[in-house]
């Protein structure tokens, strides 16, 4: 059985007939051919798959493609905008705070999120709040030292 | 002073594609009419696989085929081989059981592969899976490392008695017995280091593609090392030609020792493209990780340290077992062998060590190389019985270190397990760290933790490793079935632009930055002038792959050699070009030029001429400037450190809480420092996750993996750690290496473990307690605290 879903993506209309089963990671990375969120667990844990619906961060790998139907959809592919980072990816280039890059569009999503509900947050509060993402390889420490500093540029 | 060169903080040239989502992962990649492969693998610890039907499975929706084991071995497809043999102490070869891509006859573990259903999408391959009928017969299963060898336990492999794979020993035993004789102290512990799993974040992946106007096979898959891959896989498994196999690791999110091995999968899916007439692809769900990918460590050991009445070590005694699961994973046989004995001497001048190894098979996933792999393990064992005896002798921490410390004077140093270290300054980075963590305030650091309830604990720990594993012929003496080198080939491009092919492979060590400015020095050409290109066996002559830090050591060094020729036929070209003779032109910052005058030519205008050899030394240079090189290390390098840990645990409850958290590295010289100390911050922190939280658990009636998945096997998360202090010592480059360096992946996961726990052991003195084995959770610090023995898992 499919069922068909609309949305917006990146500011752009998308439709498809997706099988009701259907997550919306497998429909961002399978139609969409967005890969750039990504898939490290099926636990809904690591948050390698976060994006943001109506501006909010979710696990797209525990959502469903038909959840999303109606709303608006942001990637990790849609922060840039004419070939410039977005202040938390830059921030995140600044201070080295990826290595492989795999956890990456997620953090970023998640960070940007964070800000979001906390304009400045502590370190503590920051390595509070970044409890649904897995790094495996920075240690986390350069991730917090981007967030403080995007949380500055981003003038909260 | 060139700019982005050697010891610039360059940011990285991998960066934009990766944080704007563009990166290609091997699940990114999708190609022309590909079909998927789901894997059934066995829900039995251990069983006498007896049949396998498919005709339901045949028949489901989308379902192209079914393969087994009995088809593989049918169309002559072998077993994944074991790249490293060991001896056992009466000189016969290890144990070296098959291991079939899919399982034959019986199970050995949870998740050993047991058939293939390839079908239209994902989802209806494993929806056909469902509908396999497997015929197990249970069998009693053996997984607890100190069980196997038992008498009565089951057995893992006909013709392995007892389950043992290998009964090895290293070190003098007769030195090490007269040393014992007339010690003044004897330390001894009984620990063990527990099982892990690697975890990086991209779960495998595989496709596999046929192509046959060619009759050319293409693997793509998430690996550390795609040559080697070739090479196993074609020579062993397959028997491709590598002429017609090519293998390609696009970006790989992480790998820590488990993208390193040839697994089953790579094997399927490349031959399943065949058979089928189209690509396959394959995924691992996390899940599936846990029960597939290699894991590590898994060591219970009983050491012993002797002294003499000054705390002077004579020797040193290790026995230990080491699990290796249910079948040789690809370099399993030498970590617990020669990456782990050899490096038992540590920083110490200890003369007599002497060690045996029995390594045994159990129904649990192989175990191999996990960052550090087999170092962290001999560390830990060094720095527990150092920190115990330093306790039961009443002398200071440092001290005993002091005491013990091969001097720099003592430099190159022989150690009695075979190394020979070229250089290292422990003193100073003892020193300097100690400083950097304000050593000198910890006792009242500790006074005003008792006020709040909290014991505070210090931790130290040192740590020597020996990286990039040569020569060649000495691994290969040691029963290394390959060689450890390393190539690099800097092809300039007519207009002045380079591309530079490392046989190194990047999944997060920064090469694309890290090499270019090795370029940027060596060669003069603008950073932003500098392609690097990793993971292709098409592109690149041939490479060793990244593991065991050897990337920058061996890998950089290859591109030296190559940098080397590149302007010793610059050289001769400007000579011709300039007029003057060859001896009198010099080379720097990427303009060769007469030695005394204004003449030069920039390495730009050397490569034009070189592809358009108008005026050009034709009769004794040949056009181009493309120039291999192949480096065999003479020697290790030998990366070591400090690391300073403290905790603070909580009275009430037995939760730890990292307050502090120091290392001072000798890695030689350094190339990019921001890069070098987000490896240590991340290596750190694998420590610190074995030494507090993470465990891989297995059942010990039925043989489940109980932390299958991230809901049981614990990561550290951001809230476990505290941002570190982390500093490097130049003063003591590697003396064998053209760049002095020595690499630093694995440093931080070496000796962070041993640091925390010491300073959880130091927190709990008061109560009696002398060791405490990895992830001290609080429940095991609550009942050591309360005099109650931990819960017999082991």
């Amino acid at each position: 059985m499919t069922i068909a879903v609309a949305m917006k993506v990146n500011g752009k209309a998308v439709s498809g007939q997706v099988e009701a089963r259907t997550l919306l990671v497998q429909f961002l990375r399978e139609n969409l051919r967005l890969t750039g969120t990504h898939v490290g667990c099926d636990t809904s844990q690591c948050g390698a798959c976060v994006v943001h619906i109506n501006g909010k961060a979710v696990k797209s790998c525990t959502t469903l493609a038909a959840q999303a139907d109606g709303t608006e959809v942001t990637t990790i592919e849609g922060l840039a905008r004419d070939g410039k980072l977005h202040p938390m990816q830059e921030a995140f280039r600044e201070h080295h705070a990826l290595q492989c890059g795999f956890c990456t569009p997620g953090m970023v999503m998640s960070a940007i999120d964070m800000l979001r509900r906390i304009p400045r947050p502590d370190e503590a509060t920051i390595r509070h709040e970044l409890e649904g993402n897995i790094c495996r390889c920075t240690g986390y420490h350069n991730i917090v030292k981007a967030i403080q500093a995007a949380a500055k540029v981003m003038g909260g | 002073m060139v700019e982005n060169g050697i010891g610039a903080r360059v940011r990285r040239k991998e960066d934009f594609r990766f944080l704007t989502g563009q990166g290609t992962y091997t699940d990114d990649m999708n190609r022309p009419g590909q079909a998927h492969v789901f894997l059934l693998r066995s829900p039995h610890a251990h069983a006498r696989l007896k049949k396998i039907d498919a005709r339901q499975a045949l028949a489901a929706p989308g379902v192209i085929a079914v393969i087994t084991g009995a088809d593989l071995e049918a169309a002559g497809v072998g077993p994944l081989p074991c790249g490293w043999q060991i001896f056992n102490k009466d000189g016969t070869p290890a144990h070296e059981p098959p291991h079939p891509v899919l399982a034959v006859g019986r199970v050995r573990h949870v998740g050993d592969p047991v058939a293939a259903v390839i079908a239209e999408t994902r989802a209806l391959a494993r929806d056909g899976a469902e509908k396999l009928v497997v015929d197990y017969d249970p069998l009693p299963s053996v997984t607890a490392t100190a069980q196997a060898a038992k008498a009565g336990a089951p057995a893992v492999h006909d013709g392995a008695p007892n389950n043992v794979c290998f009964d090895w020993h290293f070190g003098d035993a007769a030195a090490v017995d007269q040393a014992f004789a007339k010690a003044a102290h004897v330390t001894t512990i009984d620990l063990y280091n527990n099982r892990l799993v690697a975890n990086a974040i991209e779960p495998r992946a595989a496709i596999g593609e046929y192509d046959p106007a060619a009759d050319r096979h293409t693997l793509y898959t998430a690996s550390q090392n795609p040559h080697v891959i070739r090479l196993l896989m074609g020579a062993y498994v397959l028997k491709l030609p590598e002429a017609k196999l090519r293998v390609v690791s696009p970006d790989v999110g992480g790998g820590f020792g488990s993208k390193i091995y040839h697994y089953a999968e790579e094997a399927l899916v490349t031959w399943a493209a065949k058979k089928v007439g189209r690509p396959v692809k394959w995924t691992a769900d996390r899940s599936e990780s846990f029960i597939s990918d290699a894991q590590g460590r898994d060591h219970v050991t009983h050491a012993e340290l002797a002294l003499d009445k000054s705390g002077k070590f004579l020797a040193l005694r290790v026995q230990t077992t080491a699990n290796l699961g249910g079948y040789l994973s690809t370099f399993s046989t030498a970590i617990p062998t020669y990456l782990y004995a050899t490096l038992l001497a540590g920083l110490y001048t200890t003369p007599a060590i002497y060690c045996g190894v029995k390594a045994v098979f159990t129904n649990t996933v192989p175990v191999d190389a996990y960052r550090g792999a087999g170092r962290p393990e001999a560390c830990f064992v060094v720095e527990r019985l150092v920190e115990k005896a330093a306790q039961e002798m009443g002398l200071d921490k440092t001290e005993i270190r002091r005491k013990n410390f091969v001097p720099k004077s003592a430099m190159p140093y022989q150690t009695p397990v075979a190394l020979q270290y070229d250089s290292g300054d422990f003193i100073t980075h003892m020193e300097a760290a100690l400083k950097l963590a304000d050593h000198g305030g910890a006792e009242k650091r500790r006074a005003d933790a008792k006020k709040r309830g909290k014991l505070l604990g210090v931790g130290l720990s040192t740590y020597i490793e020996a990286c990039g594993i040569a020569p060649s012929n000495v691994a290969g003496a040691l029963g290394a079935r390959a060689g450890l080198y390393e190539s690099a080939e800097v092809r300039f491009h007519p207009t002045g632009t380079v591309t530079l092919f490392t046989g190194s492979h990047s999944h997060g060590q920064s090469h694309e930055t890290t090499f270019a400015q090795l370029i940027a020095e060596g060669l003069g050409v603008p950073i932003e002038n500098v392609e690097v290109v990793h993971g292709d066996t098409d592109r690149i002559a041939f490479g060793m792959g990244t593991y065991g830090s050897r990337s920058l050591p061996v890998g950089g060094s290859a591109i030296v050699k190559a940098m080397d020729k590149i302007v010793a036929k610059g050289k001769k070209i400007a000579a011709h070009m300039l007029e003057a003779a060859e001896a009198d032109i010099e080379f720097k910052n990427g303009t060769f030029r007469v030695a005394g005058t204004d003449k030069g030519l920039s390495i730009g205008q050397i490569a034009f001429s070189a592809y358009v050899p108008h005026n050009f030394p034709l009769e004794t240079v040949e056009p181009g400037l493309d120039e291999t090189a192949f480096y065999d290390p003479k020697n290790f390098t030998f990366p070591n450190g400090t690391h300073i840990c403290e905790v603070e645990v909580d009275e009430d409850t037995g939760a730890v809480q990292l307050t502090r958290f120091v290392a001072v590295d000798d890695f030689g010289r350094i190339i990019n420092p921001m890069v070098v100390e987000g490896q240590v911050h991340g290596g750190i922190v694998q420590g610190v996750g074995q030494a507090l939280v993470e465990d891989c658990i297995y059942d010990p009636t039925s043989g489940q993996l109980v932390t299958g998945s991230y809901m049981d096997y614990c990561m550290p998360k951001a809230d476990l750690v505290p941002s570190f202090q982390v500093a490097t010592n130049e003063g003591a480059p590697c003396t064998h290496n053209p760049l002095g360096v020595k690499g630093c992946g694995e440093a931080g996961t070496i000796g962070a473990g041993a640091a925390v726990i010491n300073a959880v052991v130091d927190a709990l003195k008061g109560f009696g307690v002398t060791h405490m084995d990895m992830p001290a959770t609080p429940e095991k610090i609550w009942r050591a605290m309360h005099g109650k023995a931990a819960k017999a898992a082991e």
